[in-house]
């Protein structure tokens, strides 16, 4: 029994920190000791099962998770996402098929599917020409032979419903890093669009268009200028004023200045490269359809750690929010999805909003999008209305994340790292759940976007997963 | 009826054009409204809504729209206004930047780099998973959380035992380190006594009465009321801290204060005693005094103990000298007052008014310890008292929201705590039982504590004066009279302030003594000269 700690203790002036009564810290304050308050809630919401999980991990586990984390969040930051090219679903997805279609979040089936996602395969079932008419799409989609996957089961991701077809253009997007690729379609705008779930003629007409001009002009300027390094991109939006998801911007822009100079030099008719200039210059959001695939790249690289306990998956169907773990591949850990939090659109309201939908919180898991919130002021109003609430919204997030990116960085915060690699056993036991951005679609299809916010991820799904890892891990 | 106000060139961010809607929406009596630029889009939808085409025509995309539809003149000059105020007004109510508040204790570490304790308020049930973390993190702990187990509490005081930390508690109500009060304690001058205590109020009487002394605390660590009384525990926080007082220049007496130690217990901390090289003074509730011992003084009460320790801080050299200090006749009057025969001058002063159905004695207390000092001296010379602290069931009280015969309560007991505050933080239920106590005929002295200091409340004087003025006027209106005796356990640099307090129990007619165990024989006094049978 060594008492020189305790001596240590009384040379020193105290500092403390305070878990509970707020009260005792104010006493403490008043009397000169400088004192840190924990705003301390129960771990895991008092969930009894999640919190005997993370005693059972904390109290030993059959492999190393610090080390296996480190490794995972090593992965994610060494990763090189680098825009290879544009290609036909068909030709470079895995597993694509003609009779497969492909959406977003974790699997689901056709009769638990939300409004959007449901129009969005309508649609893609009319731009496939498999279907003449929306009747007969909605008979062919119910029939059975038509098969439906999660996208992240064939190394792709995609925006709200995320409906991905065997002929449509795809970017490919290559982590150089460790030779993974990830697949996510063209952006199609704002408005009436398929992944809002809209199906309408001009909606198909806009699909077409973007296959047969639209890719080809897109692919050939990226052929002549060379590949795009993401990495560095994304490093650049995050000191423009984009955080990745829901501001997307600066990305576009530099995007547009990147491909402008070869697209002009395109030898093809000058309307037709007008019109992809105008397309990309009207749509906010072209950039966002990179940046997912390049963080699925990011993470994917980061999946099937034997025992890590980062979080490699977040994904919305529009009926289910799910995640996964990179030490439990496979597994999907589902809870319902969440009623958005949000802004809306002139005209609309919460009354009108699906349910939160989506691929796009890829790039949260991914260490930017509501993590980066902090880089980007002009959307603070969705975080409470001032730059200080973003702030706070990311260093909440470093609460619950095993590391600092290296590359993206928050000018706000001294250019402190964005907090990246989501442990879901800090989840569960800070109760702090990862902030995720997100647009608002209309729960009908063929509506289109209401709005943007903030949604809650259903905790249920972070700590069965904890409770599946401490299953398979603790000793 | 529908409103345009355009405001041309004025551009804002969406997102907060859309905050704008959403808070002009809510307003009562709207029943659309739109604030947006009127980009195309918007103009349509405008339209769409019934808003007048040709007031929409021309507008481009830089104007302004706040389109309103209301049912009156009223409703929509107010919303428009809101709406501009709303697009104006810049948030003051962010989160303020720089405050020091974190959302773990993970995050917590990492705010303060140089934080040194943690102190624990946290619901029983995760206090331990919490303590554990911290003494993890090489922290010190004062847990005042109750509701943890016996095995969490030897699990912790055993990790913390491994690694050299103080782990004050679970229960622990006070402390005092490095001259900063912990969860309940008083602002007591800095000096050269170490405290172990195992016992709250305890503590914070000694502390207090050694301030009042004019010596002071170097440390005062509290240890939970399992430490010295459980064998399981076996009194590792009191050992620890006994060797870090030992070791501590700024200490040169070290005072020991806890309920009667497990026999096992209690030879293992009396020889770390023994062995600290320093002065010591002991006090075990509830356990006549042993005899003195070179270097230990047994102390009979929490006075004497102060007393004893404050003598030995002082110069007196060993327990025999400090002792010969404290005689009546040492000319050390200062530490005596007032004095047995003041005591019973005043016990017949107060006595001599009681109506002959005026009998026992009710103590009512806030503080456990000071109550339990307060009942072994009574329950032995009044032939027996009622509580709901006895350990001897035939005198347990049956009812504790009731009193029989000579009774002393503790207000702090589980049964008065469920659901509701500490009395030493809310005062109303002992002034309840005040008047209670004052409606009973049978009453012939109410003796009371109070407890300042951080922690309490701010003014447990004041919360009480109404019910001791009540109770003393129902006596009164009954022919009787009804004393009441108090002792205030605090410091003039208390929140509170002493004397401020002392002043508003002695405006009320309160005889108060400078000390517990001198008030309950004060009350005692009383009792026996009421159950003397006066004619």
């Amino acid at each position: 029994m060594n008492n020189t700690a305790i001596n240590e203790l009384f040379s020193k002036p105290l500092s403390a920190l305070n878990l509970g009564l707020q009260s005792f810290a104010d006493n403490l304050a008043a009397a000169g000791a400088p004192v840190v308050h924990v705003d301390w809630k129960p771990p895991a919401g008092g969930d009894t099962a999640a919190m005997a999980a993370l005693d059972r991990l904390a109290a030993g586990a059959r492999v190393d998770i610090e080390a296996a984390n480190a490794e995972a969040v090593r992965r994610i930051l060494s990763a090189k996402p680098t825009v290879t090219g544009i290609g036909l679903a068909l030709d470079t997805v895995p597993g694509m098929a003609t009779d497969l279609i492909l959406h977003s979040g974790p699997p689901v089936a056709w009769k638990d599917m939300c409004g959007p996602m449901r129009g969005a395969i309508m649609g893609g079932l009319i731009y496939e020409g498999l279907a003449g008419t929306p009747e007969e799409a909605e008979r062919l989609a119910s029939s059975g032979t038509i098969r439906f996957d999660s996208c992240h089961h064939h190394d792709a991701v995609g925006p709200m419903a995320g409906v991905m077809t065997a002929h449509m253009p795809v970017w490919i997007v290559e982590n150089k890093a460790f030779g993974n690729t990830a697949y996510c379609t063209l952006n199609e705008g704002l408005g009436k669009v398929l992944r809002y779930g809209a199906y309408g003629p001009e909606v198909i007409e806009r699909l077409r268009w973007m296959r047969d001009e639209l890719a080809p002009v897109l692919s050939e300027a990226l052929a002549a200028r060379g590949q795009l390094d993401m990495k560095t991109i994304i490093a650049q939006v995050l000191q423009m004023g984009d955080e990745g998801h829901n501001r997307n911007r600066a990305g576009t822009s530099i995007v547009i200045r990147e491909l402008a100079p070869f697209i002009v030099a395109l030898d093809r008719p000058r309307d037709q490269l007008a019109k992809v200039l105008s397309f990309l210059n009207a749509n906010d959001h072209f950039f966002l359809n990179l940046t997912m695939p390049s963080a699925k790249c990011t993470v994917d690289a980061a999946a099937g750690i034997e025992g890590s306990s980062i979080i490699t998956t977040m994904a919305r169907n529009g009926t289910e929010f799910g995640i996964r773990l990179s030490g439990l591949p496979g597994r999907w850990f589902t809870g319902p999805a969440g009623v958005v939090d949000g802004l809306y659109l002139p005209g609309y309201g919460p009354e009108h909003a699906a349910r939160d939908i989506g691929d796009s919180v890829i790039t949260e898991t991914s260490g930017i999008g509501g993590f980066a919130m902090a880089a980007a002021p002009a959307i603070v109003k969705f975080v409470g209305g001032s730059p200080a609430d973003a702030v706070n919204v990311t260093l909440r997030m470093y609460e619950i994340t095993a590391a600092e990116n290296d590359a993206y960085q928050i000018p706000a915060l001294d250019f402190r790292g964005t907090p990246t690699g989501i442990d879901v056993r800090k989840v569960v036991d800070t109760g702090i759940l990862p902030a995720i951005n997100t647009g608002i679609a209309h729960k009908d299809p063929g509506i289109g976007m209401v709005g943007a916010g903030l949604v809650k991820p259903p905790e249920n799904a972070f700590r069965d997963a904890l409770i599946a890892f401490a299953d398979r891990y603790a000793k | 009826m529908k409103r345009l106000t355009v405001r041309k060139d004025t551009y804002f961010d969406s997102v907060f054009l859309m905050l704008a809607t959403r808070g002009i929406k809510a307003l009562p009596g709207v029943a659309e409204a739109v604030v947006a630029m009127a980009t195309p889009m918007n103009v349509d939808l405008l339209a769409g809504l019934g808003f007048p085409k040709e007031e929409l025509a021309g507008l481009s995309p830089n104007d302004l729209v706040v389109a309103i539809d209301a049912d009156t003149d009223a409703v929509l000059d107010d919303a428009t206004t809101a709406a501009f105020d709303a697009l104006k007004r810049k948030s003051g109510t962010g989160a303020a930047a720089g405050n020091r508040t974190a959302a773990s204790l993970a995050s917590g570490l990492a705010l303060a780099p140089d934080a040194n304790l943690v102190l624990i308020s946290v619901p029983g049930t995760y206090a331990a998973r919490e303590a554990r973390k911290a003494l993890d993190a090489g922290m010190h702990v004062m847990l005042f959380s109750d509701n943890v187990s016996l095995d969490d509490e030897v699990a912790l005081k055993t990790l913390a035992s491994s690694k050299g930390l103080l782990m004050m508690g679970p229960d622990c109500g006070t402390a005092i380190i490095n001259g900063k009060p912990l969860c309940f304690a008083n602002a007591v001058r800095r000096g050269n006594v170490g405290i172990v205590a195992a016992s709250g109020t305890g503590l914070q009487e000694v502390s207090c009465l050694l301030d009042r002394f004019g010596s002071g605390v170097s440390q005062a660590i509290g240890t939970g009321g399992r430490d010295l009384k459980n064998a399981a525990v076996g009194g590792r926080t009191s050992l620890l801290a006994i060797r870090a007082l030992a070791a501590d220049p700024a200490t040169s007496v070290i005072a020991l204060v806890s309920k009667p130690p497990a026999p096992d217990v209690a030879k293992t901390v009396l020889d770390a005693l023994r062995s600290a090289g320093k002065p010591a003074v002991a006090f075990f509730l509830g356990m006549p005094p042993a005899a003195d011992e070179e270097r230990i003084a047994y102390a009979s009460d929490l006075e004497e103990a102060a007393l004893l320790a404050s003598l030995l801080a002082g110069g007196a050299d060993g327990p025999m000298q400090a002792r010969a200090l404290m005689l009546e006749d040492s000319g050390n009057d200062h530490y005596n007052k007032p004095r047995p025969s003041r005591i019973d001058e005043l016990a017949a002063d107060e006595a001599r008014r009681l109506s002959p159905a005026q009998r026992y004695l009710r103590g009512l207390y806030t503080g456990g310890t000071l109550a339990d000092e307060a009942l072994f001296l009574a329950h032995a010379q009044l032939g027996g008292v009622r509580s709901n602290n006895q350990t001897d069931p035939a005198w347990l009280m049956a009812d504790p929201f009731r009193s029989e015969g000579h009774a002393i309560v503790d207000l702090g007991d589980d049964a008065f705590t469920s659901g509701k505050p500490h009395p030493m933080i809310d005062p109303a239920a002992r002034a309840e039982r005040i008047v209670q106590e004052g409606a009973d005929g049978e009453t012939a002295v109410i003796l009371l504590d109070l407890v300042l200091g951080y922690g309490s409340h701010p003014d447990p004087a004041g919360a009480c004066a109404p019910a001791i003025r009540a109770a003393r006027a129902a006596a009164t209106s009954r022919g009787g009279y009804l004393p009441v005796v108090a002792s205030v356990t605090g410091t003039p640099a208390d929140p509170q302030g002493y004397s401020a307090q002392v002043a508003v129990l002695e405006a009320e007619g309160v005889v108060v003594m400078p000390s517990n165990v001198r008030a309950a024989r004060l009350a005692i006094a009383i009792a026996k000269l009421a159950q003397g049978g006066r004619a």
